[in-house]
């Protein structure tokens, strides 16, 4: 048979793809069925968010974070409002505390529901999606108990929480630690020494030590290489410095070795979860100085100083110290953080946002560079990747 | 932890004394502010230097004064994971100077400086492929400025006579309304509405 010239092809992967994961349009430069080049076009999903927080007051920018990675929506809010809390110098109530590392790692749990059962329907196994997503639902009734909302809390406030948990969600957070084992095991059970599953993800999409400090790469990115690195552990904040807990490791940084470390994060926010339970004690759960944070409902039936007092804080605002800080926090994807700004006003002046994710896709030529076509979406599935925050 | 941010900082300031205009702590962070042209200079000593080791980027991004000479801050956001420190690295810089890329040093520095030339306009020399990084195909402008409209310029929508999607300069509805909620007790710079006559009398 004559030699026959194959020339490259280009293919358009996305805007709107299944396995894209939100809108990301990816040129592909294909040589037969094996990737040689990708850029990914982002910013379909910009929203200009960094903008609007320069024009709102902080707690009118809060909410601005749910919607980044809409997976795991408080450990956003977490970053800023702890940026807040540092230009301001404020204390946060214990109570306040645990709550928010309560529902950091409930936001966690969520996030790696999702990305784990995507990451399986994305090489081909549909059953672990919809289990999943009855855990999910449960975890995002606990997120509407507490602030009223499934997705969307807005509930995390500078100076702590905007209301208390009552003992009845405590004790059925309690339930869901007990009973979501069970589920993590069936899951396991489907895809762990499933030999398609393997297929397709063991060797895939390898990262080596070197490659993920490079590019940036944290969280479950830069773990799977070997490296123990947990910004819950190595800076710790609110009362992470209290809780025991493990950081899951991987050995190859490849696909199989990132699905395996977010099935043991997930037991490891359980048992995160349980301290916070068993340590959290009655009391404020959010700051009580008039000059951070608005004062209690029932206090301003009574008193005409709450009731002006709650007036500057819903239209003035607060007015931040000016200042700049990074102050990052583990989130579910990585390193998530915020370099805010302030020049004392009521409104931030910059308030940059580090997707964890941005940093991630950008490795995605690389990653796949040498692989087929259809490792292509087993790789960006094991990126995690969430368009909210990579476009921002 | 402040005293040895502080040490750093004094270290690094002797190391580089041609590069680094001032060193300061703040919030138990480290900030370097460094002439603008010899960012990837100073980038490669912290990244290669046994008491820094900063080998991650976690960040680069621009803030924009616009009353100042050289109007924009380009910031760098490093990590080093052997001695758990971070630090802040700030250039400034004008719509006009470049800054030099470090691309070559970190390759994760590819999209965020992508992402500072398309929000703000500074350039950084010797990047592979400087492209707008966020905004939509064709655009126009630097929406991060502070001097651009938060409504923007254009609107898009699909037109059925065309049967495509075209811009259209923005068309408000309603007037943009800013909202000023700074305590007039404390003195504001502009004349209250109602005012305008009360000026001189009292």
């Amino acid at each position: 048979m004559a030699e026959v010239q194959i020339k490259n092809y280009t293919l358009n992967f996305g805007p709107q793809h299944p396995a894209a994961h939100g809108v990301l349009r990816m040129v592909m430069e294909l040589d037969g069925e094996v990737v040689e080049r990708i850029d990914p076009h982002i910013g379909l999903l910009h929203r200009g968010t960094e903008k609007l927080i320069e024009h709102k007051t902080y707690m009118q920018a809060m909410p601005y974070f749910d919607r980044l990675d809409y997976v795991a929506a408080m450990s956003q809010e977490h970053a800023f409002v702890l940026a807040a809390e540092k230009l301001l110098g404020c204390e946060v109530p214990e109570r306040g505390q645990y709550i928010r590392v309560l529902f950091s790692e409930i936001s966690r749990v969520l996030n790696h529901i999702m990305n784990v059962c995507a990451q399986a329907m994305d090489v081909g196994a549909t059953t672990p999606m919809l289990w999943g997503f009855v855990e999910r639902e449960t975890l995002m009734e606990f997120y509407e108990r507490a602030s009223g909302a499934r997705m969307h809390a807005a509930y995390f406030r500078v100076g702590g929480v905007h209301q208390d948990i009552t003992e009845k969600l405590m004790d059925d957070i309690r339930v869901f630690i007990e009973q979501f084992p069970a589920i993590l095991d069936d899951i396991e059970a489907l895809l762990t020494e499933n030999r398609i599953f393997k297929q397709r993800n063991v060797d895939i999409g390898v990262v080596t030590e070197e490659e993920a400090m490079a590019w940036g790469f944290s969280g479950v990115m830069l773990r799977s290489t070997g490296l123990a690195w947990d910004l819950r552990k190595a800076q710790p904040y609110d009362v992470y410095s209290r809780m025991d807990f493990d950081i899951p490791v991987g050995l190859n940084g490849d696909c199989f070795d990132r699905y395996l470390m977010r099935m043991e994060e997930m037991r490891q926010s359980l048992k995160i979860m349980t301290q916070c339970l068993d340590q959290m004690k009655p009391g404020p759960v959010l700051s009580t100085d008039p000059k951070i944070a608005p004062p209690r409902r029932s206090e301003m039936k009574t008193s005409m100083e709450a009731l002006i007092n709650h007036f500057k804080h819903y239209t003035e605002g607060v007015k931040v110290p000016a200042g700049e800080t990074y102050t990052a926090v583990e989130a579910p994807k990585g390193e998530f953080g915020v370099y805010l700004v302030s020049d004392g006003s009521n409104k931030p002046y910059r308030c940059k946002i580090r997707a964890p994710g941005f940093a991630h896709l950008q490795g995605m030529d690389f990653l796949t560079k040498g692989h087929m076509l259809a490792d292509a979406s087993a790789i960006l599935g094991s990126l995690d990747i969430v368009f909210g925050e990579v476009d921002r | 932890m402040s005293e040895a941010l502080k040490e750093l900082g004094e270290l690094i300031a002797a190391e580089l004394s041609d590069e680094v205009v001032s060193t300061k702590v703040a919030f138990s962070e480290l900030t370097v502010n460094v002439r603008a042209e010899s960012v990837d200079k100073v980038l490669e000593f912290l990244r290669n230097d046994a008491n820094c080791k900063f080998e991650i980027l976690c960040d680069v991004c621009g803030v924009d004064y616009p009353t100042r000479a050289k109007r924009f801050d380009v910031v760098y956001n490093l990590l080093s994971l052997r001695h758990n420190q971070r630090i802040i690295v700030k250039a400034e810089t004008d719509a006009r100077t470049p800054v030099p890329s470090v691309v070559g040093l970190f390759p994760a520095a590819n999209w965020f400086e992508r992402e500072a030339w398309d929000m703000y306009g500074i350039m950084f020399s010797g990047h592979p492929d400087l492209r707008r990084m966020l905004t939509d195909y064709g655009f126009e402008g630097h929406p991060l400025r502070k001097d651009f409209p938060l409504t923007g310029y254009v609107e898009l929508r699909y037109s059925e006579d065309e049967k495509r999607v075209v811009y259209e300069p923005v068309n408000l509805t309603q007037e943009f309304r800013k909202f000023d909620f700074e305590s007039p007790w404390e003195g504001t710079e502009y004349v209250l509405p109602g005012d305008e006559k009360a000026e001189g009398q009292g």
